[in-house]
C-alpha cells in the first residue's frame, strides 16, 4: 500500500493529540462526579461538540458512505433517522432527563420508580446495548487499520482499546469531553476536505477512472480489475459474463476461466476474481445490481417499504435510549443549557450528514469492485487514492484515515465510559478505584467479542443496538417523564418483552445468516413491531398495577418539569443511592457551605 | 448586596428576609422578623409559591399539571409533524414512482428531499421547540412570580 506512510503519520498525530488532550483535560479530576459528570459545568455548545464528536462513530463516517453505495438513495435514511432522533430526544427527554439529576439510567429509573429489581434490570440492558454499540467500532478499526496498512485486524481493536481505557482511566468523563469536542471538528474537517476536492475533480473529469453504465443501467468494470475476498459472499449475477478464478466457487475448488449465467454465486473466502474491462460488476445478495434501481427509491416492493419504516422507527426512538448519549446530557448545568445542546448537536450532525452521501455517490463510480466483497465500509478510505494515485489523495487519503480513527476513539470512549459509569455504580461499590476497573472489564469484554463475533456492515450492527434502545428505554423513559401511571412493574415488563423480542430477533438472523437467508426482513429490522409492543405491555401492566404508583410521583414529575429558576432541580439523590462514603462527603460539604457562605444560592 | 443593612458593627450580616427564606415554614411563624416592604426580587413571595408547589397543594398540582401537558403536546405537535412528514416520504416514493425522475438542478428530487432536506428540517423544528419550551417556562415562572 502506497498511502501506508502519510496514514500512519496522521493517524498517530490524532492519537498523541487524543492523548494531550486527555491528559490537560484530567490533570484535575479526582472525584467521583469529575469522572462520571465532568463536575456538570461544560458549556452547551463544547458539550455540543463532543456529543456529536460522540455520536458520529463508525457507522457515520464510514458506514454510511459505504450503505450509499451499495444500497442507493434508500441507505439515506441512516443519516436522516441518526438526525431525527436526536431531534426526538431533543423534544422529549433532554431537558426533564438533566433535571431528574441522576448519573446514569438506572439512576434515572430508581429515582422514578423507586425499584431497585427495576435498577438491576436497567443495568443488565445498559451493557447490552454498549456492548452491541462497542463491538462495530472495534470490528471497523480493525478493517480500516487493515486497509490502510495491511497490519492484521486484531492490531486496531487493541490499539483503540488501548488508548481509550489509558484516557478514561486517567480523567473520566472531564478528559474525555474536551478529547470528543476536538474530535468532532477533526472528523468534520476530514470528511469534509477530501468531499470537495474529490467533487470538484468529479465533476472536472468525467470518464478519468469512471466506470461505463450501459443503457440497461448495468454496472461495468471500467479496467481490468483483480479482487480478493475477505469472508464468504454471495453474489448476485444479472447478465452473462466470463472470468477468471482463483479459490473456492459454489463450493468447489476453481483455478481458471469461469463462465457465469445469470442467478447467485457463492464464492469462499479469499478467492480471487480476476475481471475484464467492460464486464458486468456481481454485486452481493441484498443489493441492487443495476443503476436503475440503485437512483431509485423504494424499488424493493412492500417489505423494503416495511425496511424503511422499521429503520425509521429503530433510529428516530432510539437515539433517546442510547446510554452513552443520555450521560452527556448530565454534564450540562441545567435542563435548559441541555435542550440548547441538543439543539447545537442538531445543526452539527446536520453540516456534518451532507459529506458521506457525496462520497458515497462518487465511489459508486469508482469502486464497483467493493459491490463483489460486499466490503464497502472501506469506500471513503480507498476513494481518494482510487482518484488521485499521486501524493494528493494519498494524503487525502490519509486525513480520511486520521477522521475515521477518530471516529472510532470518540464513540469507543464515550461507550467505555457510560457502560463503566454503571458498572462501577451498581455492580460494584462506586469508588474512583471501582471505576478503573469497571474500564478495564469493559475494555476487555469489547476486545474478546469484537475478536469474536464475526464482521457485519458496521451501519446494520449498530441499526441493531437503535432497535433495541427503542424497545426498552425509550419507552421507559417517554413514559417515565410523561406519564404519572407508570409503574415499576410494568416498566420492568416491558423492558423484558421489548428487549427480548429484539434479540430473539436478532438471533434468528444470525441463525439464518448461516443457514442460508430465510429469516423474513421483520427479524432483521424488529422495530417497527417491538416498540409498539413495548410500549402497549408498559401500559397495560401499569394500569393492572396501579397500586405500586410511586406515592411521590408528583413531586418526581415537579422535578423534573419545573422550570430551572425555581430551583426544583437536584442533583443525584445521595440520600437514596448513595455509598457510605459519598453520604459523609456530601455531609462534609454542606457543613463547609454552611459556614463558608451565606446560605442562599 | 449594595447597601448597609445590618446593625452597625455587623456588616457582613445577610437580610433576614434572606436568612428566613431556608428556614421551615414553621420556624418562621415563630420568629421576630423586620419587615421589608420593597423586596426588589420579590424572592419572600416566589418562595410561598414554590413551597405550594412543593407541599403539592390542589394549587401546585394544577400549575404543573398545565406546564407539563403544554410542554408534552408541543413537542407531540412537532415531533409528530417531523415524523409524519418523513414517514410520507416513501410511501409516495412507493406509489407514485415518477417522482424519481423528476430532475431539480440536475439532481433527481428524490435525492434532494432526502439527502438534503431532512438536516435544515430537523434543525428548524428543534429551534422552534427552544422558543416555544423556554416561553412556556418563563410564562409558569411569571405565574408563580405574581
Amino acid at each position: 500500500m502506497i498511502q501506508t506512510g502519510w496514514s500512519l503519520v496522521l493517524v498517530g498525530v490524532m492519537a498523541v493529540l487524543t492523548f494531550l488532550l486527555g491528559y490537560v483535560g484530567s490533570r484535575r479530576a479526582n472525584t467521583t462526579p469529575d469522572f462520571l459528570v465532568a463536575r456538570r459545568a461544560v458549556p452547551a455548545t463544547r458539550n455540543a461538540a463532543a456529543i456529536s464528536g460522540e455520536y458520529l462513530s463508525a457507522a457515520s463516517f464510514l458506514g454510511v458512505a459505504g450503505l450509499v453505495l451499495k444500497d442507493g438513495i434508500d441507505a439515506l435514511w441512516y443519516p436522516i433517522g441518526f438526525t431525527a432522533g436526536y431531534l426526538a430526544m431533543m423534544l422529549f427527554v433532554a431537558a426533564p432527563l438533566r433535571r431528574s439529576g441522576a448519573y446514569t439510567l438506572p439512576d434515572f429509573a430508581e429515582a422514578r420508580l423507586g425499584s431497585l429489581r427495576l435498577r438491576k434490570f436497567c443495568t443488565f440492558f445498559v451493557i447490552c446495548i454498549g456492548v452491541l454499540y462497542l463491538v462495530p467500532q472495534l470490528q471497523s478499526a480493525g478493517l480500516t487499520l487493515n486497509t490502510i496498512t495491511g497490519l492484521p485486524p486484531w492490531l486496531g481493536v487493541v490499539v483503540v482499546i488501548a488508548i481509550v481505557a489509558v484516557n478514561v482511566l486517567g480523567g473520566g468523563m472531564r478528559a474525555i469531553t474536551l478529547v470528543q469536542a476536538f474530535q468532532y471538528w477533526g472528523k468534520l474537517f476530514a470528511i469534509a476536505a477530501p468531499t470537495f476536492v474529490l467533487f470538484v475533480l468529479f465533476l472536472g473529469g468525467p470518464g478519468n477512472g469512471a466506470q461505463p453504465v450501459d443503457s440497461s443501467g448495468v454496472l461495468r468494470f471500467p479496467e481490468d480489475a483483480k479482487v480478493t475476498t475477505v469472508d464468504e459472499v454471495r453474489v448476485r449475477v444479472d447478465v452473462a459474463m466470463e472470468l477468471s478464478a482463483t479459490g473456492v466457487l459454489n463450493g468447489s475448488y476453481a483455478d481458471g476461466s469461469v463462465y457465469w449465467r445469470p442467478g447467485l454465486y457463492e464464492v469462499g473466502a479469499q478467492t480471487e476474481l480476476r475481471f475484464t474491462a467492460g464486464s458486468p460488476v456481481p454485486v452481493v445478495e441484498g443489493s441492487p445490481t443495476s443503476n436503475h434501481d440503485w437512483l431509485r427509491p423504494q424499488t424493493d416492493g412492500l417489505s423494503g417499504l416495511f425496511e424503511t419504516y422499521s429503520l425509521i422507527f429503530a433510529t428516530f426512538l432510539g437515539t433517546m435510549g442510547l446510554p452513552h448519549i443520555l450521560v452527556r446530557f448530565y454534564t450540562n448545568p441545567d435542563g435548559r443549557a441541555a435542550r440548547r445542546t441538543a439543539l447545537h448537536v442538531l445543526y452539527l450532525l446536520g453540516l456534518f450528514y451532507l459529506f458521506p452521501t457525496v462520497l458515497g455517490v462518487i465511489s459508486r463510480q469508482y469502486l464497483p469492485r467493493l459491490l463483489v466483497t460486499g466490503k464497502t465500509d472501506t469506500a471513503v478510505l480507498l476513494l481518494p487514492s482510487t482518484m488521485q494515485p499521486n501524493l494528493l489523495g494519498q494524503v487525502l487519503g490519509a486525513v480520511v484515515a486520521a477522521g475515521a480513527f477518530a471516529a472510532f476513539l470518540s464513540t469507543s470512549s464515550g461507550l467505555v465510559v457510560s457502560v463503566a459509569g454503571v458498572v462501577s455504580t451498581d455492580i460494584l461499590p462506586g469508588k474512583v478505584r471501582d471505576f478503573r476497573w469497571a474500564t478495564v472489564i469493559t475494555g476487555g469484554l469489547g476486545i474478546a467479542l469484537a475478536l469474536a463475533l464475526p464482521g457485519a456492515d458496521a451501519s446494520l450492527t449498530v441499526a441493531m443496538s437503535f432497535a433495541l434502545a427503542a424497545s426498552t428505554f425509550c419507552p421507559l423513559l417517554l413514559l417515565g417523564i410523561w406519564w404519572r401511571g407508570l409503574t415499576w412493574v410494568g416498566a420492568m415488563v416491558g423492558l423484558v418483552v421489548g428487549g427480548g423480542l429484539v434479540i430473539g430477533a436478532q438471533v434468528v438472523t444470525v441463525i439464518s445468516s448461516y443457514t442460508g437467508k430465510w429469516a423474513a426482513s421483520v427479524f432483521s429490522q424488529p422495530a417497527l413491531v417491538t416498540v409498539p409492543v413495548a410500549f402497549l405491555t408498559m401500559i397495560m401492566i401499569s394500569k393492572l398495577t396501579a397500586r405500586r404508583r410511586p406515592e411521590d410521583v408528583s413531586r418526581i414529575l415537579l422535578r423534573l418539569h419545573a422550570p430551572d429558576p425555581l430551583g426544583f432541580m437536584q442533583d443525584r439523590d445521595v440520600q437514596r443511592f448513595g455509598t457510605a462514603e459519598e453520604k459523609a462527603r456530601q455531609d462534609e460539604n454542606k457543613r463547609r457551605d454552611d459556614s463558608a457562605s451565606p446560605p442562599l444560592s | 448586596m449594595t447597601s448597609h443593612s445590618g446593625p452597625p458593627g455587623q456588616p457582613d450580616q445577610p437580610q433576614p428576609a434572606e436568612r428566613d427564606a431556608w428556614l421551615s415554614v414553621s420556624a418562621r411563624k415563630n420568629r421576630r422578623r423586620r419587615v421589608v416592604l420593597a423586596d426588589p426580587r420579590g424572592r419572600g413571595r416566589v418562595l410561598r409559591t414554590i413551597i405550594e408547589l412543593e407541599e403539592q397543594t390542589s394549587v401546585g398540582e394544577k400549575l404543573i399539571r398545565d406546564l407539563i401537558r403544554q410542554q408534552l403536546r408541543t413537542g407531540l405537535l412537532l415531533g409528530g409533524g417531523t415524523l409524519l412528514f418523513l414517514a410520507l416520504l416513501p410511501v409516495a416514493f412507493y406509489l407514485l414512482p415518477w417522482l424519481s425522475d423528476v430532475q431539480l438542478l440536475g439532481v433527481r428530487l428524490p435525492w434532494l428531499l432526502l439527502g438534503l432536506l431532512p438536516f435544515p428540517l430537523c434543525y428548524g423544528v428543534g429551534y422552534a421547540y427552544r422558543g416555544l419550551a423556554e416561553r412556556h417556562e418563563q410564562d409558569f415562572v411569571s405565574s408563580v412570580d405574581r
